[in-house]
């Protein structure tokens, strides 16, 4: 039986595939956006199952988890803590990649990528 | 279409990458060492109940205090990107009402959710959850507002007093940890009390709160910010 | 056994709701989509005992972002199709 860790490791590079093939092929500015906020859910997918361990359970310590029995109980808690860092940080940089986006809307009433061209050569 | 075949290509090597890594993982069967420490250390030294708050607010919280810097610049930039040449005195256009249910909705459950973002981060230390989510969850009380009335102005000073107010508590509490304890955000400055009580696990509650408000005022910012743009 | 059943098919949902999300016609289906990707994994997440990353996937992930996406997208209605 394979283990759920690597179907969803697999998914993971799946979606970040997929994102980064949107990202590079579609010309609209919000599509790219949509696109790498894909890729953004299939990284986190792929940490988080890097830190999967079959049969444990959360790292969090109750009456079903005592503390001395922890270190046999439950998953590997660091990628956990990174994830949840890169998802906060990753809706700073979708905000961030928005405004800009609304921005150069406003300048040339067009979102289509090749249609600034002001620092191609 | 070339530009179909190049991104293809490139896509088929970082694929053929992937699959090397995947083919040669193998799952942990047992805990590393740094995690097998946080294991056996967080409840004795830090005596919070959820480990991951321990890594974040405690052992990693240098590293969540320059999160927290990097999205309040990415909340300033957003304002500032959205502000610039903002023309102003036109009159909104014609926006339609947005209805009874939606107004009254929003007035019952606005305070509900912020209370449920408070619960969420107070209770960070001991069950799934904290600062970030609460934060979030606080925003998305904001939005529900913004949803309702579109045109509300959110009182920029108000949250950007909140959000300064919260940081600059964080870094005191972080170099009271200096002083008091063992380091910079140290959690040890207040009593440990027992795992599992509300009141207990030192400063992570106290910390993860201001992360909480922190947080959500960023979000709240960048939401506002962006709604905003509606009166161009 | 169920639990990699349930794996599978929510995999299988979240690479439809991809593929949806990157090559669909319709831009606000297109969000939608990306918004349903977070979601399913929000789920899997949780099937993966990390209920603190689940939780912020959902709020932040799903929720705030696709907000965010419809912000900008009411104001550049002409763009949309471009």
């Amino acid at each position: 039986m394979v283990d759920i860790s690597l179907i969803a490791m697999a998914t993971g590079f799946v979606l970040i595939l997929i994102g980064l093939y949107g990202a590079l092929t579609n010309g609209n500015l919000l599509r790219m956006i949509v696109a790498f906020t894909v890729a953004d859910a299939g990284v986190n997918l792929v940490l988080v199952s890097v830190g999967y361990m079959r049969g444990r359970t959360a790292p969090i310590l109750d009456s079903a988890v005592p503390a001395a029995e922890a270190v046999a109980r439950i998953i590997d808690p660091v990628p956990q803590a990174l994830v949840l860092t890169a998802i906060v940080i990753g809706l700073g940089v979708t905000a961030l990649m928005l405004a800009y986006a609304y921005r150069l809307y406003e300048a040339k009433g067009t979102l289509d990528i090749a249609k600034f061209s002001e620092l191609k050569w | 279409m070339i530009k179909r075949v190049i991104a293809l290509t490139l896509l088929a090597g970082l694929g053929l990458l992937f699959l090397g890594l995947l083919l040669d993982y193998r799952p942990d069967t047992d805990l590393n060492l740094s995690a097998r420490y946080y294991a056996e250390r967080t409840a004795p030294d830090l005596g919070a109940a959820n480990i991951v708050t321990a890594i974040v607010v405690t052992y990693r919280g240098l590293d969540t205090l320059g999160e927290v810097t990097v999205l309040f610049l990415s909340a300033t930039i957003v304002g500032l990107v959205l502000a610039l040449g903002r023309r102003r005195g036109q009159a909104p256009a014609g926006l339609a009402p947005v209805g009874e249910l939606l107004t009254t909705g929003s007035r019952m459950l606005t305070p509900l959710i912020l209370l449920l973002g408070a619960y969420v981060f107070v209770n960070g230390h001991l069950t799934p959850g904290g600062g970030f989510q609460g934060g979030a969850i606080l925003a998305s009380g904001i939005l529900l507002l913004l949803l309702a009335d579109p045109l509300r102005h959110f009182s920029h000073g108000l949250i950007s007093a909140v959000e300064s107010l919260a940081g600059v508590f964080y870094v005191a509490i972080g170099l009271a940890g200096l002083v008091w304890a063992g380091g910079f955000l140290d959690n040890r400055i207040l009593p440990l009390g027992d795992l599992g009580a509300l009141f207990s696990a030192g400063a992570i509650p106290v910390i993860y709160s201001l992360i909480g408000l922190k947080v959500g005022a960023e979000f709240a910012s960048m939401l506002a910010s962006l709604a905003e743009t509606e009166e161009l | 056994m169920i639990l990699t059943a349930m794996t599978l098919f929510l995999c299988a949902a979240m690479i439809g709701a991809a593929l949806f999300a990157v090559l669909g016609r319709s831009l606000p289906i297109a969000i939608l989509a990306a918004g349903l990707v977070s979601l399913v994994a929000s789920i899997l997440f949780l099937v993966m005992a990390a209920p603190d990353v689940a939780m912020t996937e959902a709020a932040i992930g799903s929720g705030l972002t696709t907000f965010l996406f419809f912000f900008v997208l009411g104001r550049v209605r002409r763009g949309e199709n471009d």
